[in-house]
């Protein structure tokens, strides 16, 4: 939802928080450090003791540092870095049944209690309307424990000079390659969570993202025509060693486009897009019709978030979100019936927060659940949904599935996505011999334009790179396509996954959600995948 | 503590620009204290309040530049935030496109403030949550919404003499209401500045309208239509296509402003001659700060006149390099229009399509600010002038562009947020032929 926000606040320069380059950039004292963890319980217990005493029945207290890095540029300048450090603590209390919560940058022990004092006051002055008390699942409490990402570099301790000279590198590489314009940008994020709770619950986590995308632009003078063709990373839940340009994490797909898995060459995509870029001002415009889709998992990881990640998230099934977000038409009697046919056979999919690198996976979530993998459509039949512990009992569940998060100490935490990801096919199957088997198709590559409506039924997706498929071989690249579908349709239309070989992940650092926003990063793996009979439109339109 | 007073705010920054020894400083110092309730399935689902304050230091030696952050505020955090954006400053290199600080401006207040809604409490919350919920439960029908209130202040200071303090206000409501059996929904939203303009009982009632009114839906065949979009509906739709407006991406050749050969449209006409858009941060029903992120006081900026493009947004950068005068940028976007409500203008239709609402609006081709998206939240056919039947939500692929150039008629403008960005805008309901849809959707 809010990726667009990004990209236009990437392009504006970040108003006011322009920084500069080189030094130790402006956290670097500070990023190397950590809130003592015996403070943070000190006050955290004392916060749980003021809620309790104000008459609250449970509290949950997340102190929380929150440190982003932002490395950007265009062309041969570095516009600027940004590093950004938020600390505070949020409180969240239930009092009377009802839910309060209040967060404040005042970390003594006077600013903690007061908001936990007006937390409880906001939960009471709701409880006098509630007609349904909160009923929480249970969570054992774990004691004082520790989680971190796996990373084997710490991207906020990589000097901002090395990161400097990587995109600089890169986008003379795009400009000697064709492009007219690049926009690159290294971003960096490390949430130092502590979460402390009524149940008993201490836990420190220290989670780290990285992700390196660019625009690469290309313009026709003559025509007034401009193409352009974003980078085929992805965000990981990774350290800076996933900007190593590994060999072993290149691909090189059927028809000459590269994609990445386990280490991202950045150089090389910039080149590739560069000449990618010019190409699309002179492919072939599509001609609309129904075609059978071959897509790579650097595009479906998409169209899984929107129509299958976001469909299943249970409080858009019950109506939390009807007002923003929306609801589901993944509706409890379909769950219920445990014959609702989302897809084909060949369709699985599951919800893990728990896979190494991705950018969902915490040892704990935002409210004290230890994380784990499960079904949520098995061979093609609905079987579950994702949820956390004030919804895990309305679908049976004896605990939550720990999908609960915030995306700030100040934002109050609630369900959002986890890992949701395609399984890949249990038969031996490689992209080139599903390729092989079809007619009259369309391969694409890369995520583009991206809309689903409010119940998640009807969606539209773009790519980046699109080849038609004659006769089982990928031909000349064409433009303007996009395709519409309807989501129980197009999973019911799948033919066909790729094996484990293939097995990849694309992800998003900004999936928007809730009232007042938050963002969340969240990684969808799949192997490529074939659907048959998709429409496909031209999306080609004249301004005169 | 995160709101100050024009003096505390004043002292704050004064004792930052004393403390820096660079060839200049800039500072910003902003807070606020916001609160909101949530509710959904007719009972308050969160509710909360953030308390926040934040300075950022910008200082600079030459062409280079430094910038530090800090939310706390006794002196020696002020003196560490001011020595490490010097630190940096020293270390940067020269970065060719730097400006340097803007000289001493006079800032024309701007009424963006409203003491009754700095002053909304808990149970104020909670009782809009129950104004909404009552009837809806009376009713049959199932009330999710969202009132967020802001309190906040911004104060700017520069070591050239500038200064800037103005307190602002802002409450944002919207309520989904729907069927219990899910077939029908409706949406109402309000964006204002003070509180006591604002009654949640009578807004309720246009949710639970459409609510009622959109059950049992017909589906009408893709194509293009005449339409009627609500002020809300529009919003979102003109925010992509003000990206456009950006002057550096029209010259470089990447913008719907782009000119074929190279150059841009300032002063060509690109709309229906009945376009007329501007911004003013004095607009009485949609005031904003009188200046800029970059601290340029914001001026009356003619954007669109008769169709004419009056207005592309230069940087000091870019308007440096093209001889142009760089100004404010602006924070709002009012749109002419007529006195029709949108009533009126279901009655001089034929035939066509009320939409209320649009949803997840997304570029498809920036080369023609070509968007899909979709309708929501009570969509309708019109024939003969009146609304005959709710009809099911239309996908649409559209440029706002080419929109704005089949322009029927245009009523009477109100003042809205649009969901997906910060820009205030008044605009009116739009009746506009041979609106694309493409695909129909079967979302309530």
């Amino acid at each position: 939802m809010y990726r667009r926000d990004f990209l236009k606040t990437a392009g504006a320069g970040f108003g006011a928080l322009m920084l500069p380059i080189y030094g130790r950039a402006v956290a670097a004292d500070v990023l190397a450090t950590k809130i003592d963890v015996a403070l943070k319980k000190r006050l955290a217990t004392a916060a749980l003791e003021t809620a309790t005493k104000a008459g609250a029945t449970y509290c949950d207290v997340r102190i929380g540092r929150y440190l982003r890095q932002f490395v950007i540029t265009r062309e041969d300048k570095v516009e600027n870095t940004v590093n950004t450090e938020s600390t505070g603590a949020g409180i969240r209390v239930i009092v009377g049944g009802a839910w309060g919560f209040a967060a404040t940058n005042d970390l003594s022990a006077d600013g903690i209690a007061a908001a936990a004092a007006q937390a409880a006051a906001i939960a009471k002055a709701n409880a006098r309307y509630q007609t349904v008390p909160v009923e929480l699942a249970p969570a054992k409490g774990v004691g004082d424990v520790y989680w971190a990402t796996p990373i084997k570099r710490s991207a906020m301790e990589v000097p901002i000079k090395e990161k400097v000279d990587l995109l600089m590198s890169v986008n003379g590489a795009a400009l000697k390659a064709g492009a007219d314009y690049i926009r690159s940008v290294i971003f960096a994020v490390n949430e130092q969570k502590y979460f402390a709770s009524t149940d008993g619950s201490f836990i420190d986590q220290d989670v780290h993202r990285i992700w390196a995308p660019m625009w690469v632009t290309a313009v026709d003078k003559a025509t007034g025509k401009f193409r352009e063709r974003s980078g085929l990373s992805a965000p990981m839940g990774r350290g800076y060693e996933y900007l190593d340009a590994a060999p072993s994490g290149r691909i090189a797909l059927p028809g000459g486009a590269v994609v990445y898995s386990s280490s991202y060459d950045m150089h090389a995509d910039a080149i590739a897009a560069a000449q990618q870029a010019r190409q699309k001002l002179k492919a072939r415009s599509v001609k609309p019709g129904k075609y059978d889709l071959v897509l790579d998992p650097s595009h479906l990881w998409l169209t899984i978030h929107e129509s299958v990640g976001h469909a299943t998230e249970l409080d858009r099934v019950l109506g939390y979100e009807a007002n923003y977000a929306g609801t589901s038409f993944v509706t409890l009697d379909k769950w219920r019936s445990k014959s609702y046919k989302y897809g084909s056979p060949q369709v699985t999919i599951f919800a893990d927060k728990t896979q190494p690198g991705t950018l969902g996976a915490v040892g704990y979530d935002d409210e004290g659940v230890k994380t784990g993998r499960w079904d949520l459509i098995k061979d093609g039949i609905l079987v579950n949904y994702q949820a956390i512990r004030d919804q895990a009992h309305i679908i049976g569940l004896k605990e939550s599935q720990g999908c609960c998060y915030a995306d700030s100490w100040s934002s109050v935490q609630f369900q959002r996505m986890a890992n949701v990801s395609l399984a890949p096919g249990s038969a031996p199957l490689k992209t080139a011999d599903m390729l092989g088997g079809v007619e009259n198709g369309i391969y694409i590559v890369g995520d583009g334009s991206f809309s689903i409506d409010q119940q998640r039924y009807n969606a539209q997706f773009g790519g980046q790179l699109f080849y038609e498929i004659k006769n089982g071989k990928v031909g000349d690249m064409i433009e303007d396509v996009a395709y519409q579908m309807r989501t129980p349709e197009f999973w019911n239309a799948c033919v066909g996954v790729c094996d484990a070989g293939d097995y990849r992940f694309g992800g998003s650092f900004f999936d928007g959600k809730g009232q007042p926003g938050q963002i969340s990063a969240v990684s969808h793996g799949s192997s490529t995948a074939r659907f048959n009979g998709i429409n496909v439109i031209n999306t080609a339109r004249s301004l005169g | 503590m995160s709101i100050y007073s024009e003096q505390d705010a004043k002292v704050i920054l004064q004792k930052v620009m004393k403390l820096s020894t660079a060839d200049e400083c800039t500072a910003s110092l902003d807070g606020s204290i916001e609160g909101n309730v949530r509710y959904a399935l007719n009972n308050v689902s969160t509710s909360g309040v953030v308390n926040n304050a934040e300075l950022v230091v910008k200082v600079s030696y030459g062409k280079r530049a430094g910038t530090a952050t800090t939310n706390q505020f006794d002196d020696a955090s002020l003196k560490r935030a001011v020595e490490r954006a010097q630190e940096l400053a020293r270390l940067a290199p020269e970065n060719p496109e730097f400006m340097p600080a803007i000289e001493k401006q006079t800032y024309k207040p701007s009424s963006t403030f409203a003491a009754p809604t700095a002053a909304i409490t808990p149970e104020y919350r909670a009782k809009v949550a129950a104004d909404c919920i009552g009837p809806c439960r009376s009713d049959k029908l199932v009330a999710a919404g969202f009132l967020n209130d802001d309190n906040s202040f911004s104060a700017i200071a520069n070591s050239k003499g500038n200064f800037g303090y103005q307190a602002s206000t802002s409450v944002n409501f919207s309520c989904t209401v729907r069927t219990d059996d899910g077939q029908g929904s409706g949406w109402v939203a309000r964006n204002l500045a003070d509180v006591t303009q604002f009654n949640a009982d009578g807004e309720i009632r246009i949710a639970m309208d459409k609510a009622k009114r959109s059950a049992a839906a017909k589906a009408l065949e893709p194509g293009k239509y005449t339409v009627i979009l609500e002020p809300a509906a529009s919003a979102d739709l003109l925010t992509y296509m003000l990206n456009g407006f950006d002057a550096r991406r029209a010259d470089e050749g990447r913008s719907f402003m782009t000119k074929k050969g190279g150059g841009n449209k300032l002063g060509e006409k690109v709309f229906d001659e009945r376009v007329t858009v501007y911004a003013d941060p004095w607009d009485p029903a949609a005031a904003v700060l009188p200046w800029d992120e970059e601290g340029l006081p914001r001026e009356h900026t003619p954007i669109v006149t008769k169709g004419v493009v009056d207005y592309l947004q230069y940087s000091r950068y870019w308007a440096k390099l093209k001889n142009k005068k760089a100004i404010g940028e602006p924070g709002n976007l009012i749109m002419l229009g007529g006195d029709k409500s949108t009533m009126d203008l279901v009655k001089t239709t034929q035939k066509g399509v009320l939409v209320t609402r649009t949803w997840y609006i997304r570029m498809v081709d920036p080369q023609t600010v070509l968007l899909t998206g979709l309708t929501r939240d009570g969509t309708f056919y019109i024939e003969d002038g009146e609304i005959k039947y709710p009809i099911k939500n239309f996908r649409f692929n559209e440029s706002p562009v080419i929109m704005l150039n089949n322009v029927e008629e245009f009523g009477k403008p109100v003042r809205v947020q649009p969901e997906e960005s910060g820009t205030l805008m008044v605009l009116p309901p739009m009746k506009l032929r041979e609106f694309t849809f493409t695909s129909l959707s079967d979302a309530v």
